[in-house]
């Protein structure tokens, strides 16, 4: 019998005050905070091995890239100067500690450093993301919120298939219907790409340089730019959207009902507390943990809707240059980005576990 | 409207409910009325309507539900009357908290998590009337302070998760009397808490009527709670009020014969005893060693267990050098409230829980530090019974196959078909017929399903039984009946038995010997008599004087005798 | 009613409060089968998502098991006799649905789709859940070190985009060669890589919550070999939930195949008709107004999805008692429930206590389980 198996076990057969009174006691918020950021670690180093492993069960990566384009001489020569004919283990350290010093590798088609590449194009992604992540807080949180409080009425079911429906569509497949709909019928928006390219140019000459095409517009102080790069997010925006409100909204209503049905929403009600102020104060506060710690886990759904996003709209950004590497089998380049995906993504749930340790007052206490 | 008008008049209330198995009516004609400041008891088991009663007071039903009648509240200031049933949903939210106030049984969900408690309290109040924040909050601080919070001003910022079971209670109440209601609902109010803890509760209730002018609706399964605390009394069944009478007249001259029953079947502290006293050793002192002949069956000495901490914290200590035996035959009572390590040390016994410290033999093996192959050839001559009927029994496994269990693992039965036999002579052995064994768990009640635990626990035989609150999740009545047979099963069978109980009047009932635990430590150890009759320690007294008596004057002199006790 | 007042509420409990997969009943087997049992216990808008959601798959079952009578071409077919078909022909009676870029058939290319969706997923579904319920068991059950190594890998890999780990994934496999079985078998294993993780998560924590459960405990008492208490107590109370996350599983593998197709790592045209990587070659068209290319693959994707999605949340919904709707008590049937005393059902159903969050279980309370009802 391990001892993990009493721990769990205990409290249910007999409550003790003490045993509660152990949770509160120590370090508390502090300590919380710092087992969630040294877990970290682990969680990067595993994503990073299992791409490793992966990645070179298939192979070296030069004859992957450059296979049949050089001959055996220059490919075993290139192998060599690389590194790749040393045995496996060493190759992993070489890289893991590479990677601990902010090196994730060069690429091989084009010679750049992968940290140059998030560089270049993560700014096109995290402008993407942050569009995306409005929409879909504008929609999916107030109408997940009605969905509750109408549950199983009306308006709840024509929200619930919608959110179903937002599900079930593949994002490219809502982008293709968009492109089709509102940039060919009807021709009111671009078709594809982040500006035009007298845009681009205005921005290059006299913007603020920072990659985030609508600061870089707005600092030229030129309308049609600003106008001319909105124009061009709202499809890509919608589109990942939509998707992530569909998400929000079936998370925010499962959540929201759950802590209706509690019974401190039901004695705030038994002492006349209106229902418009359950729902939005008593029961909207404790559903609030676990629907961000939720939607710290949609942001890396939202990476790989990125990647199908920009892909549709020829949208530069990340997920785009990471396709046309895959195409082009420059794994070295394919796994250095993926490595620092899984940076993005662990510190992302920190960052969500520390937001959701403020709105709760049992994490903070 | 006179003063002498009713704060709640109910009438032919009837409430239904829509199930899976069709509509159930839950309440089927009830009428009563309270006067202002009085105390109205309803009591009855479990499914005999008296929640729903309560709730309708506050048209607290939930959408399934539909009720007829008439449910008529008086306004807080006496200045008219309304039906709770026919009022809009706006007026009905007046109503609640300004008229009527409930008070839920579990203090720990009835406050929100992650709001200060003050500032919950406040809201009650900005719902019916316009409010700052920071009148609000004054008034907040003042009836945390009334019901008995040290230093409000302080603890009115705190959250639900720092305060204790019973403190939460308090505030729970406060929440209820902030807007001053004239009739306060109290819905089991002291039955998630220890009897302790329960005694404080009581006594704020019992003041409400004097210092608030709060008449009090009462539900409770407890006649201990109702003899201490109502006025009156309405006792349900079934969805209807079968008898109803002053406090007195009820205890005293019960008419119905479901009171009779209910009230025959609570068990007293001193009452009669289900087994004859084991002749008792007499002039020993609490801690020595026991009387009877051969080794003890358990024997303890200076028995440690602690649970390690997590991330390298420190662990807890459950059990704290506890030295205690149990010999041959004998029923030994283990009673303690929640956290004093009771339920740990017959899990210790039974071979769950690693003993960390001191020495445990159970059956002359020595437990501390045993690997579990070791410790199989024991656990044959081990029964234990669990607390709660309903998860103890796996769900997709007939009762047959659960009560054939141990003789299937141990090798005594090949197959279900051969230990079929056995099986049926247990089922009949604890008054089950036989053919319930083809059923599945969920298809019994709760007392059927504790009797067919009991059933498991005895097939092979054992020597040693470990009981650990085996009644608690029980209505009285079914718990009645289960605790006899248990005591007619001791009886013709004889096992040693360790009984682990909250219930000071139920280990009363069965116990030769009762340890009394407190915080992991062993405070008190003796026969019934000594134990009970004369406690020592201080914290057994308190704990005896804490235990409501379903008697009202008994209870009234006893009340006394624990403020007396607490003040000193 | 005097009669029997010496053994008052000693009947079942209340069948209500436990979810409906948890109860064992008696009756054919089809009634007790998962998703028909729900649609005899569900009612109104839950009910009809359900409904709709059956029908739905019934059609996408329908459709690929008899492709070839349905399709009118084959799903790599170019030309019908010696005639080719042409590239993005507009519907037409030869071609119900048009023709794509490639010139194949889009009403054979999405009637076919269908198989491999179908082969796609059960092949995912059925490599995942094995090794998913193993290690879930194993980890859940034994604890220890093992268990939390398994823990954060699963963590670490559930919080990874999927999609990428599943490119990765299909890159490693197929290594460029897609035949029709080695490219599903790829993309299967692609997706299995992604939902092992999820079903360990979902498999352990109820094997933990299953554990602390007073039956396995007494199991335990008893003295029951491990092995016996695992597969006879623990993994049967474990999987209730399984039918749920394997119909969102199969909605979810699908999404992820065509997310692979329509990135270029999926299968190759000419080895098996797959919507996603239709839908990659219709990418132009639609920049030209070519619509029927993009859309009835998109269709066919959605309506598929929504299918198994609804058959999932209805099942959730109903397994959740939270979430679960009851019918409304009838206006008529207030009065008839009580016509029979005999017959008459007991249920308090407030009287049970309230749904506790972990940290609020109590130990004890009174009354706490005897809410009778169900009189048989």
């Amino acid at each position: 019998m391990s001892t993990t198996d009493v721990a769990t076990a205990e409290p249910a057969a007999d409550p003790a005050p003490a045993a509660g009174a152990s949770r509160h006691r120590g370090g508390g918020l502090g300590r919380y905070l710092l087992v969630r950021f040294l877990l970290i670690f682990p969680t990067v180093l595993i994503l990073v091995t299992v791409v490793f492993v992966l990645m070179r069960s298939t192979g070296d990566p030069i004859t992957a890239a450059l296979g049949g384009r050089l001959g055996p001489e220059q490919l075993k020569e290139r192998i060599h100067a690389a590194g790749y004919d040393k045995p496996i283990l060493v190759q992993y350290w070489h890289y893991v500690s590479g990677i601990a010093h902010g090196d994730f590798g060069t690429t091989i088609t084009d010679h750049r450093p992968v940290t140059q590449v998030l560089t270049t194009f993560g700014s096109a992604t995290l402008e993407l993301a942050v569009y995306a992540l409005v929409v879909a807080f504008l929609i999916g949180i107030p109408l997940g919120r009605i969905a509750a409080a109408r549950r199983d009425k009306g308006p709840d079911a024509v929200l619930r298939v919608s959110a179903i429906l937002a599900y079930a569509t593949p994002v490219f497949f809502a982008g293709m219907v968009l492109k089709l709909v509102f940039a060919v019928w009807l021709n009111v928006l671009p078709v594809a790409g982040r500006a035009t390219t007298r845009s681009i140019l205005t921005m290059k000459t006299q913007g603020a340089g920072t990659g985030v095409y609508l600061i870089d517009a707005i600092s030229t102080g030129d309308p049609a730019v600003v106008g001319d790069v909105l124009q061009h997010a709202v499809l890509p925006a919608v589109a990942l959207g939509l998707l992530t409100a569909g998400v929000f909204l079936r998370l925010v209503r499962t959540n929201v009902i759950g802590t209706l049905q509690t019974g401190y929403v039901e004695a705030a009600r038994s002492r006349g507390v209106s229902e418009r102020r359950l729902l939005r104060t008593h029961a909207w506060r404790p559903a609030l943990v676990p629907i961000i710690t939720v939607i710290g886990l949609q942001v890396a759904m939202l990476l790989g809707g990125a990647v199908l996003t920009e892909t549709t709209f020829e949208w530069k950004g990340l997920g785009f240059q990471l396709v046309q590497y895959l195409l082009a089998r420059d794994f070295v380049a394919v796994q250095g980005m993926v490595a620092l995906l899984a940076v993005i993504v662990a510190v992302t749930n920190f960052v969500v576990d520390v937001i959701a340790a403020l709105v709760d007052p049992r994490i903070r206490y | 409207m006179s003063a002498q008008e009713p704060v709640i008049d109910v009438r032919d209330l009837k409430v239904t409910f829509a199930t899976d198995a069709g509509d159930v009516a839950a309440v089927r004609g009830v009428s009563l009325h309270v006067d202002p400041g009085q105390v109205l008891a309803i009591v009855g088991e479990s499914g005999s309507g008296k929640t729903v009663t309560a709730r309708s007071i506050l048209g607290l039903l939930p959408e399934t539900a539909l009720a007829s009648g008439a449910v008529v509240l008086r306004r807080n200031d006496d200045a008219a009357s309304s039906d709770v049933l026919s009022l809009s949903p706006s007026r009905l939210r007046e109503v609640r908290g300004r008229d009527a106030a409930m008070v839920f049984q579990e203090p720990s969900t009835a406050l929100n998590p992650v709001f200060p408690v003050g500032w919950q309290i406040a809201e009650g109040l900005r719902a019916h009337r316009r409010l700052t924040r920071a009148e609000a909050h004054r008034e907040a601080v003042d009836v945390l302070r009334r019901v008995g919070i040290p230093d409000p001003e302080e603890r009115a910022k705190h959250y639900p998760h720092q305060f204790s079971g019973g403190q939460k209670q308090r505030i729970v109440i406060a929440q209820a009397l902030v807007l001053n209601p004239g009739l306060v609902i109290a819905d089991e109010p002291t039955t998630a808490l220890d009897v302790t803890v329960q005694a404080e509760i009581l006594d704020l209730l019992r003041r409400l009527p004097e210092e608030f002018g709060t008449a009090i609706v009462l539900i409770t399964h407890n006649m201990g709670v109702v003899a201490d605390l109502a006025d009156q009394v309405a006792v349900m069944y079934h969805g209807r009020i079968v008898e109803q009478a002053d406090v007195r007249t009820l205890f005293s001259a019960p008419q119905h014969p479901y009171t009779r029953a209910l009230l025959d079947a609570v068990p007293r502290v001193g009452g009669p005893r289900l087994r004859p006293a084991r002749t008792a050793p007499v002039g020993e002192t609490a801690l020595t060693a026991a009387p009877s002949t051969g080794a003890p069956v358990v024997e303890a000495r200076s028995l440690t267990i602690t649970y390690p901490g997590r991330f390298r914290r420190p662990g807890f200590t459950a059990v704290d050098g506890v030295d205690l035996s149990i010999h041959a035959g004998e029923v030994l009572g283990l009673v303690g409230e929640s956290g004093s390590g009771k339920t740990t040390i017959g899990r210790a016994i039974a071979g769950l829980t690693p003993v960390t410290g001191g020495e445990l033999t159970v059956l002359g093996t020595q437990v501390r530090g045993i690997h579990e192959r070791d410790f199989r050839a024991v656990r044959r001559r081990i029964g234990f019974v669990f607390q709660d009927p309903a998860t103890s029994f796996n769900p997709l496994l007939t009762i047959a196959a659960c009560v054939a269990e141990p003789l299937l693992v141990h090798g005594v039965a090949k197959d279900l078909d051969a230990a079929r036999p056995r099986v049926d002579e247990l089922l009949e052995a604890v008054q089950l017929p036989k053919a319930y064994g083809d059923r599945f768990p969920h298809e019994l009640s709760g007392g059927q399903r504790q009797r067919a635990s009991l059933a498991r626990a005895l097939a092979l035989d054992p020597e040693l039984l470990i009981a650990d609150e085996p009644t608690s999740a029980l209505d009285v009545s079914v718990q009645a009946r289960v605790l006899d047979l248990f005591a007619r099963l001791q009886e013709e069978l004889g096992f040693a038995c360790l009984f682990i109980s909250h219930d000071l009047a139920v280990v009363d009932l069965l116990a030769d010997r009762i340890a009394v635990l407190h915080h992991g430590k062993l405070v008190e150890q003796g026969t019934g008599a000594q134990v009970l009759g004369a406690p020592q320690d201080p914290y057994t007294q308190r704990l005896l004087a804490s235990l409501p008596v379903p008697d009202p004057v008994e209870q009234a002199e006893r009340r006394e005798a624990w403020r007396a006790l607490v003040t000193r | 009613m005097t009669a029997d007042v010496s053994v008052p509420n000693d009947t079942p409990a209340d069948p209500a409060d436990i979810p409906v997969d948890a109860l064992p009943s008696r009756g054919p087997l089809w009634k007790r089968l998962p998703v028909v049992r729900q649609l005899r216990t569900s009612v109104g808008l839950q009910r009809g998502m359900l409904v709709t959601g059956v029908v739905i798959t019934a059609i996408f079952l329908v459709t690929a098991i008899f492709a070839p009578l349905i399709a009118p071409y084959g799903g790599s077919q170019l030309r019908s006799g010696s005639v080719a078909f042409g590239a993005q022909k507009a519907p037409s009676a030869a071609h119900l649905l048009g023709t794509t870029v490639g010139g194949y058939d889009v009403l054979s290319r999405v009637v076919w789709g269908t198989r491999t969706a179908l082969l796609v997923m059960i092949a995912a579904v059925v490599l995942s859940i094995f090794l998913g319920i193993f290690l879930g068991l194993v980890s859940g059950y034994f604890g220890g070190w093992i268990d939390r190594v398994l823990v954060v890998v699963a963590d670490a890999i559930y919080a990874f985009p999927s999609l990428l780990l599943a490119i990765v994934a299909a890159i490693v496999i197929s290594k460029g060669q897609s035949s029709m079985w080695g490219g599903i078998l790829a993309a299967a294993i692609s997706i299995t890589v992604v939902f092992v993780p999820q079903y360990f998560r979902v498999v352990r924590s109820e094997v933990v919550r299953v554990k602390a459960e007073a039956f396995v405990e007494a199991a335990k008492v008893i003295g029951t070999p491990p092995a016996r208490i695992m597969v006879r107590h623990v993994l049967r109370n474990s999987v209730r939930t399984l039918p749920l996350i394997v119909t969102l599983n199969c909605s979810e593998a699908i999404l992820t195949l065509a997310g692979l197709g329509f990135l270029g790592f999926g299968i190759e045209p000419s080895a098996a008709a797959e919507w996603g990587y239709d839908l990659n070659k219709a990418l132009s068209d639609v920049t030209s107004g070519i619509w029927w290319t993009s859309v009835f693959p998109g269709v066919a994707i959605v309506l598929t999805v929504l299918g198994v999605t609804l058959v999932g949340e209805s099942l959730n919904d109903l397994a959740d008692p939270r979430l679960r709707t009851r019918r409304a008590a009838g206006r008529r049937g207030a009065r008839a429930a009580v016509q029979s005393e005999v017959d008459v059902v007991e249920v308090d159903p407030l009287d049970a206590p309230p749904v506790a969050d972990e940290d609020t279980s109590t130990g004890r309370t009174g009354s706490h389980d005897e809410t009778t009802g169900g009189a048989r």
